[in-house]
């Protein structure tokens, strides 16, 4: 039976990598992690290497995203700019995983009270608009990539608590569980062992989806001027510097923008096909 | 009925009362010292201060006093209208409420009524004609963050072609915050388009002799329309939001760029107040569409009644 089941999934799999915008979009995420751990792979320059004679220079084969008003060269900057956005990201993924999981499970599994304490709780999170709720909490944390993506994080919170609750209900009336507690397993082993892997699949897919989301907010945030303090440079402060110079230097701003955008629209592209694969 | 309405009213006083005291506490309870960071947004320095000044300046903003006490003091203003006052401008924060409202309801009205048309419009192309690249160009427009578009516009439409002005203009800022929000509305519209078509009266309509088309206006779009309209908040709410970007990029004198200044400047009350501001409006566009649903689908009216 696990067979049967199983094979049809890695012909679509096959099938997945053989779509050239779902291979396309695997490849760009690869590239943007890679090229985070090891950006000298990629570049010759340093991401804080001046070059007075070359300063402001529109994009070429030497500089592929041209080079700000220091002649530094811009594409070495976004390379070296992604750990801290990846980081954040990763930091507001893992709050909203594990605070998710945890509130959706809890919720779903206890039910009654429980349940509609947390779920109006959750309701109250989702009553203040996302951008609004995560510039309370950096005012209250202060600037930083952290503050920055513990805030994010907090805000897509409620979307993950509410898919795993919805999973988890639906789970528990299956007849396995049933099953394993007719067989004499406790309630933890059942939760842990039978509920929690499957109900796995959906918040992974929210996860991918929530990457894009969560990109945006940070970038969006270092944009605003709530991120690292210079000279780091996150995507989003790049844009933002860029932008006094946007009459005469166009890319130093719409470069690094597109590079972002098309993160997301890869990621969104992803999560988009493995829901179709889940279905 | 009646109960229903009542009922809905109160649900929705409580949740704006909970959000309102959420974020209090994240503002008030978190940072490590909020007097100190309040002492510093108001432009001094705590160390250049006699222990005797320190305590002056803490009882002029009301910060000596326990945190359930401050609660309260801001709890009673907010339901006389009264904000307190910014700790940066020295002004009541109702009064700048008061001076930049008006650019963002402007904002915020124009762009969610071209998110509507446009959105719809898109769902309905997109659906009749069922051209994949239609059905993918919400989930396109979703993706780009609205600094970028924005910055795009500007390069494109004020700095090549010179049409409409890079900053304080209507125009851009409208389209940049209608790419998103008409994209969301568009992505659950055509979700909700392809379910109705699948309905068997769809598939009657068609078998009795109508002609697509007319299926298509006559028979799907109010039906599909109809669970549209639960995200009507969602996008009001997107559009609110989207203005502290957009009036960033474009210096637009409104709520969303003096939301972004105090944060800069760590201006408590003020943030409190457009995050309160902001969640009443979400909360209130929720209740009206709530309200409002029952009397459009008679099949939820129903239901509601038998309650």
């Amino acid at each position: 039976m696990t067979v049967a089941l199983r094979l049809p999934a890695v012909t679509v799999n096959r099938l997945e990598l053989r779509r050239p915008l779902f291979a396309g979009a695997l490849l760009y995420v690869s590239f943007v992690v890679v090229s985070a751990f090891w950006p000298r792979l990629f570049t010759s320059y340093g991401p804080i290497d001046t070059n007075p004679s070359a300063v402001a220079v529109a994009p070429s084969l030497d500089h592929l995203f041209g080079t700000d008003i220091y002649g530094r060269d811009l594409w070495t900057r976004v390379l070296y700019g992604s750990p801290l956005t990846i980081q954040a990201t990763l930091i507001a993924l893992g709050i909203a995983v594990v605070a998710g999981l945890a509130l959706g499970i809890v919720s779903g599994f206890f039910g009654g009270f429980t349940d509609s304490a947390l779920m109006r709780f959750v309701d109250v999170l989702l009553a203040i608009p996302g951008l609004l709720l995560a510039l309370s909490i950096v005012t209250a944390l202060g600037y930083g990539t952290v503050p920055v993506a513990v805030a994010v994080g907090v805000g897509i919170v409620p979307g993950f608590a509410r898919t795993t609750r919805a999973e988890v209900l639906r789970v528990k009336t299956l007849p396995y569980v049933e099953a394993a507690r007719a067989g004499g397993a406790s309630w933890t082993r059942v939760l842990l062992r039978h509920i929690l892997p499957n109900s796995w699949g959906p918040v992974a897919v929210l996860a991918v989806l929530d990457a894009g989301v969560a990109i945006i907010a940070i970038a969006s945030l270092s944009f605003l001027g709530f991120g690292a303090a210079p000279p780091a440079a996150e995507w989003g402060t790049l844009i933002a510097d860029g932008r006094n110079y946007l009459i005469t230097s166009w890319w130093l701003s719409l470069l690094p923008g597109l590079f972002v955008a098309l993160l997301v629209l890869s990621l969104n592209h992803i999560s988009k096909t493995l829901q179709e694969l889940t279905r | 009925m009646t109960r229903y309405v009542l009922g809905r009213i109160g649900q929705a006083v409580v949740v704006l009362w909970a959000a309102y005291t959420l974020t209090f506490a994240i503002l008030y309870l978190l940072p490590s010292d909020p007097m100190e960071l309040q002492l510093a947004a108001a432009g001094v320095q705590p160390d250049s201060l006699s222990a005797g000044q320190v305590a002056a300046i803490k009882h002029q903003f009301g910060l000596d006093q326990p945190i359930w006490l401050q609660y309260w003091h801001h709890l009673s203003g907010l339901l006389r209208g009264d904000f307190g006052t910014s700790l940066t401008q020295q002004v009541p924060v109702s009064d700048l409420l008061a001076q930049r409202i008006g650019p963002t309801l402007l904002l915020s009205v124009s762009a969610a009524l071209v998110s509507l048309v446009a959105g719809s419009a898109l769902a309905y192309l997109a659906t009749f004609t069922r051209w994949t690249v239609l059905t993918r160009l919400p989930a396109v427009g979703a993706s780009f963050p609205q600094f970028f578009i924005a910055l795009f516009l500007i390069q494109f439409f004020s700095f090549q072609l010179g049409w409409f002005p890079a900053t304080g203009g209507l125009v851009l800022p409208v389209i940049t915050i209608s790419v998103l929000a008409s994209s969301v509305l568009a992505q659950v519209l055509i979700k909700s388009f392809e379910e109705t078509l699948s309905q068997p009266y769809v598939v009657t309509a068609r078998a009795k002799g109508l002609s697509r088309s007319a299926v298509h206006v006559r028979h799907a779009f109010r039906n599909a329309a109809l669970p549209a309209m639960t995200i009507l908040g969602v996008i009001v709410g997107l559009t609110v939001t989207s203005s502290i970007v957009v009036e960033t990029v474009f210096t637009r004198e409104g709520v969303g760029k003096l939301a972004q200044e105090a944060v800069l400047s760590q201006d408590v009350p003020v943030v409190l107040a457009v995050v309160t501001v902001a969640a009443a409006i979400f909360v209130l566009v929720n209740l009206v569409v709530d309200l409002l649903y029952p009397l459009l689908d008679p099949r939820i009216a129903v239901s509601g009644a038998a309650r």
